[in-house]
């Protein structure tokens, strides 16, 4: 018999594991899914999308976490002519246990298509393809077991971090406790869409950033540290006796604030002279770590392009100690937030409501003290609004 | 009545015991082969992760399947990455190649760990998104059947991290990849303006357009936009707004591809990918056009760059004209920005290769 998807089918080939094996294998169940596997076919054939613009559905309470979606071929493909997304708030870190997978993929069997992301850009798991009359008793069965839904639309999104002291020696910051506790904190900013746009909170424990927060956030928390980075001169030298190249280490450090002594055997540091990149802990892990006077750099603004362009953050408090139960940082995000709320347009995101209205108001306003930190440079203009 | 606002699991029920017991207190890893890490903790105790790769979109069936390796030999507990990676954990050691073997009967892949490409960050594409130029599931599959072996072993000076958005609003923030796919259109919004009357709202309609090239229709009997086309760029915020001006088209919509970016502050701070090719054209299933420039810049980097460099700080110190001869990649007025933050991007000094 000939293939229904023959375009679909090369994709089966290759060694990279395929999407539609997995399409197929959804589909042998499921006939929403054997309609998403013949829709994305006709995409494959036609090179366009075949989804509409989203309507308004979702679940009772809540105003986002429902992704509405329609096909534009309803008679041709009925079963995917509704193919709601639900975005589901991750527990932090992306930790499961295997029971409370199994809960989802149940859930998601009885409601849905039985296809999913895990997880998507944001951190959320999606739950990909389901009717508008499923989406009350899917959520209903999801909170039962004990999940709950994320950010959409005008709202706050879903929290997101790194692995952090989980798994990991560099953590600066609790990146997993200060998740879930903003997260709980701000369960209304969450689920009901109020703002200008879109609102990201990432967190990282360090300067490696491997959640890409200084990229993706308009609030980026990166765990960093005071003191001096904390060096096992033994380890070094066991590193160098094995054969280790240090010197192409020592080449690399952005400031000059390492230097090993080949004589002496002792890797020598200046610590007032390290701006703490991650560089050389990185490529010596068992003998260099962050130091002991931990905390956070504050950063806001960045975002992708759309529409003024893409920003990285950047810093407002060079350095905060994060404790539990956080306040500093709730108060800090919720200055913010009304500060936004009263001065943004439609669709603009801080980064560029602080480009409109300037750095130094938004310092003003929410109350921080400008200091060096805070910029590459001072400006080379004498363009100076003294009273604004 | 159900509930709301009970938020996510509480990530302290979602841990191992080797990780709570040892939670904020390792001490140091090592990657003992490609996809397997080792975590020590001050106590001395070993937790052993292996990496495998996902295509990301998957069936209950797939996640039911590793669940069944986890329960097997990780006490029922698995993670997965900021990657899309699935991360085995254990503490025993003999269960590692018995993890591999499970996964490997299953088809994945195991790696993604220190200097490899890792597994692509993307967003829906054709398969979820009504905005999206191109597909994004296709595109990584297509890549990464290419770049499997830079997956699974660690050859590269630094890690590549590559990503895919299927339009310029760019859900995956692809922004500051190593190397970036990005779906874009090049054609401006075809307006229906009896649509326009129905679902859209003119005033927001026209403030949605960064360059101002949405204006009233003339005839004041129309009640809808006209767009002034010298003006677009193709950018679709429009369509965000008003679902009556669709830009996808499938002669005009395809990729452009971007290069050296990079979020980690580690050596030189983090800097936004730039764009090496304007527009390739969608051409499913392979996309071979793409996939050829993808791994001609990876292997020109893994020839070319020095130890530890990323692909952003071998194309600053070999200058980006440089980049262009190696790669063999035409450069164009489209390199040249002439957006918002466009004279940044001009050279301002006599300092240049040839």
């Amino acid at each position: 018999m000939e293939s229904e998807t023959p375009l679909l089918d090369e994709l089966e080939k290759g060694r990279w594991p395929s999407f539609v094996k997995e399409i197929k294998r959804a589909a042998k169940k499921n006939k929403a899914a054997h309609d998403l596997l013949r829709i994305e076919e006709l995409s494959y054939k036609d090179k366009i999308t075949h989804w509409k613009h989203g309507g308004i559905v979702g679940v009772t309470g809540y105003g986002g976490g429902v992704i509405g979606r329609y096909c534009d071929q309803p008679e041709k493909y009925p079963e995917v002519a509704m193919f709601h997304t639900l975005r589901v708030n991750q527990p932090a870190g992306w930790f499961y246990k295997t029971d409370t997978l199994r809960k989802i993929c149940d859930i998601w069997e009885k409601y849905g298509s039985g296809m999913t992301n895990f997880h998507g850009s944001t951190g959320d798991i999606i739950l990909l393809g389901t009717k508008t009359e499923n989406l009350q008793p899917c959520f209903d069965a999801l909170t039962e077991a004990g999940f709950d839904l994320g950010g959409s639309g005008s709202a706050l999104r879903t929290i997101t971090g790194c692995v952090g002291p989980a798994r990991c020696e560099w953590a600066n910051i609790d990146t997993l406790d200060i998740m879930y506790d903003l997260t709980m904190e701000f369960q209304d900013e969450i689920h009901r869409p109020r703002w200008p746009y879109k609102f990201k909170i990432k967190i990282s424990g360090c300067p490696n950033d491997c959640v890409a927060a200084i990229a993706r956030a308009d609030f980026t928390i990166i765990g960093t540290w005071r003191d001096s980075i904390r060096i096992d001169q033994d380890a070094v030298r066991e590193y160098v006796s094995h054969g280790f190249d240090i010197e192409s280490v020592v080449r690399r450090c952005p400031t000059e604030a390492i230097s090993w002594d080949d004589k002496n055997k002792v890797l020598n540091f200046v610590a007032e002279d390290c701006t703490r990149c991650m560089h050389c802990i990185n490529k010596m892990p068992k003998a260099l770590r962050p130091g002991v006077e931990r905390g956070a750099t504050i950063l806001v603004g960045g975002k992708a392009p759309i529409i003024k362009g893409a920003y990285l953050s950047w810093v407002i408090v060079p350095f905060m100690k994060v404790e539990s139960p956080y306040t500093e940082i709730k108060d800090l995000l919720r200055k913010i937030w009304d500060w936004w709320d009263e001065n943004g347009r439609t669709r603009e995101r801080l980064a560029e409501l602080i480009e409109r209205l300037g750095f130094k108001q938004f310092l003003k306003d929410i109350g921080l003290p400008p200091v060096p930190q805070m910029v590459y440079k001072p400006r080379s203009n004498p363009y100076v609004f003294l009273r604004r | 009545m159900a509930r709301t606002d009970i938020g996510p699991p509480n990530y302290k029920d979602m841990l191992p015991d080797i990780i709570k017991r040892n939670y904020g207190k390792w001490k140091y890893h090592e990657i003992l082969r490609p996809g397997v890490l080792r975590h020590v903790a001050e106590n001395g105790e070993a937790l052993y992760s292996v990496r495998v790769g996902s295509p990301r979109l998957v069936s209950i069936d797939f996640i039911r399947d590793i669940c069944d390796i986890a329960d097997k030999y990780c006490n029922g507990y698995l993670r997965f990455t900021s990657r899309y990676n699935i991360e085995f954990l254990t503490d025993k050691k003999e269960n590692v190649d018995l993890i591999i073997n499970e996964v490997q009967k299953l088809g994945l892949p195991v790696g993604g760990t220190g200097t490899c490409v890792t597994n692509i960050v993307h967003t829906q594409g054709w398969i979820h998104c009504h905005s999206a130029a191109t597909d994004a599931s296709g595109l990584v599959k297509a890549i990464m059947d290419e770049l499997y072996d830079y997956f699974v072993n660690m050859s590269l000076p630094a890690y590549v991290r590559i990503a895919v958005a299927c339009c310029i609003n760019m859900c995956g923030a692809v922004h500051c990849s190593d190397l970036a796919i990005v779906g874009v259109h090049t054609k401006p919004p075809k307006i229906d303006h009896e649509k326009v009357v129905a679902q859209c709202e003119i005033p927001t309609t026209i403030q949605a357009c960064p360059t101002g090239a949405i204006r009233r229709h003339p005839d004041p009997n129309i009640k809808s936009v006209v767009v002034r086309e010298d003006l677009c760029m193709y950018c679709a915020n429009c369509y965000t707004v008003c679902p009556a001006m669709p830009l996808a088209d499938p002669e005009g919509d395809g990729v452009a591809i971007y290069a050296g970016g990079k979020v980690s502050n580690a050596r030189k701070p983090p800097m936004f990918s730039r764009m090496i090719v304007p527009y390739l054209p969608n051409n499913p299933p392979r996309w071979p056009e793409v996939v050829d420039v993808i791994k001609r810049v990876v292997e020109v980097y893994a020839k070319n760059a020095r130890k530890y460099e990323r692909m952003g700080e071998w194309i600053e110190r070999i200058g980006w004209e440089k980049f262009f001869k190696l790669t063999d990649i035409p450069f164009t007025e489209h390199h040249i920005d002439d957006f918002t933050h466009a004279v940044e991007t001009f050279r301002t000094t006599t300092q240049f290769k040839w």
